[in-house]
């Protein structure tokens, strides 16, 4: 397993391999899609509960969920395990800059307000509330407008 | 067992399994998990523009696109073929604050009040569906990441700007709830 520091954006395609079968990505995002709506993640009560400080439901969800990846990510690396097509696993290093500061706070915000992160916007769409595709083309837009004065925010 | 599939999982349920797509991502194509890159291909795929940031071979991270296209389906399976025939059930003090606010709505994931067609064209609408939505996509993209890209894969690889990121997601999102909402709901009651 090695660092990739040039990583073109968050969650990059680390894989060299050309033609690939696309459908299995879809297949994990329905999972996870599913996921998302049964453990109620995508409610904005469940978000508004987590800010109050009223419920356990969603610190839960994701202390475990990072228990689990940092377990997972150890083993990985610590078995030099390689991909299923045989490639070396390369993990995409962070941006280290106060964007990371800023944006989040900003991030956080927008959370509170939605009750929901980018994943969730998706499955709230799928669950029936149609309306939430303006939210969605609204984040669209918020990140154009980053890619548009990104050279004049401080980073 | 399709009565125990249909009822609210536990949040070790998800926990684990939200947590398995980071090594699941990675053993079957070397991806990294993180759902906010998504955004930033669909504008380099649908809004032609010389921005230098939107000028990348979106193509080759179009499994994102895949990912979060599953996200939309697995959202409609979850609600309409695995949905709680129940009322969700949240802590009854949220539920008094957010009476306070107007709330009146507690049956499904989310309160109609605020997020129905008919608010599309109102001051709720502006403040729920367009600043908030801008918030997240401008937010998210500043940070390098939401909360699958830093708070799950990046905490999972043990990186400090994503504790920080989580850190400030947290803040921001505590801040908005105790001192912001009040504000909005007096401003759009």
């Amino acid at each position: 397993m090695k660092l990739d520091d040039k990583n073109i954006c968050d969650a990059p395609n680390e894989s060299k391999v050309k033609s690939e079968n696309n459908l299995k990505y879809l297949l994990v995002g329905a999972i996870f899609g599913i996921v998302f709506v049964k453990a109620e993640i995508v409610s904005w009560f469940r978000i508004q509960e987590m800010f109050r400080f009223q419920s356990f439901h969603m610190y839960g969800v994701i202390g475990t969920a990072v228990v689990v990846g940092i377990i997972s990510v150890y083993i990985l690396k610590k078995f030099n395990i390689k991909t299923f097509s045989g490639e070396e696993i390369v993990i995409a290093k962070k941006p280290n800059n106060k964007g990371v500061i800023y944006g989040g706070l900003i991030f956080g915000m927008g959370w509170a307000i939605t009750g929901a992160c980018p994943g969730p916007l998706f499955a709230q769409i799928g669950s029936g509330f149609g309306v939430i595709t303006i939210t969605l083309l609204s984040a669209i837009l918020g990140t154009f407008t980053y890619g548009a004065f990104k050279d004049k925010l401080p980073h | 067992m399709l009565e125990i599939i249909k009822s609210p999982w536990h949040w070790s349920v998800a926990g684990v399994l939200i947590g398995l797509t980071v090594p699941i991502l990675l053993l079957i194509g070397n991806k990294n998990f993180g759902i906010s890159s998504s955004l930033r291909h669909i504008c380099a795929a649908c809004i032609p523009t010389k921005i230098p940031f939107f000028n990348y071979d979106w193509k080759n991270e179009i499994w994102n696109l895949f990912f979060v296209g599953g996200v939309l389906i697995g959202g409609f399976i979850g609600n309409f073929l695995l949905g709680n025939p129940d009322n969700i059930s949240i802590s009854p003090d949220t539920m008094k604050d957010l009476q306070a606010f107007g709330i009146s709505d507690f049956k499904g994931l989310m309160p109609t009040d605020l997020f129905s067609w008919d608010n599309l064209f109102t001051l709720k609408g502006l403040v729920f569906f367009v600043l908030g939505g801008f918030l997240v996509g401008f937010g998210t993209r500043w940070a390098g990441g939401c909360t699958s890209g830093h708070s799950i894969m990046g905490l999972s690889s043990l990186q400090l700007p994503s504790l920080i990121a989580t850190i400030c997601f947290m803040v921001g999102g505590i801040l908005m709830t105790h001192y912001g909402l009040p504000l909005i709901f007096d401003l759009i009651k």
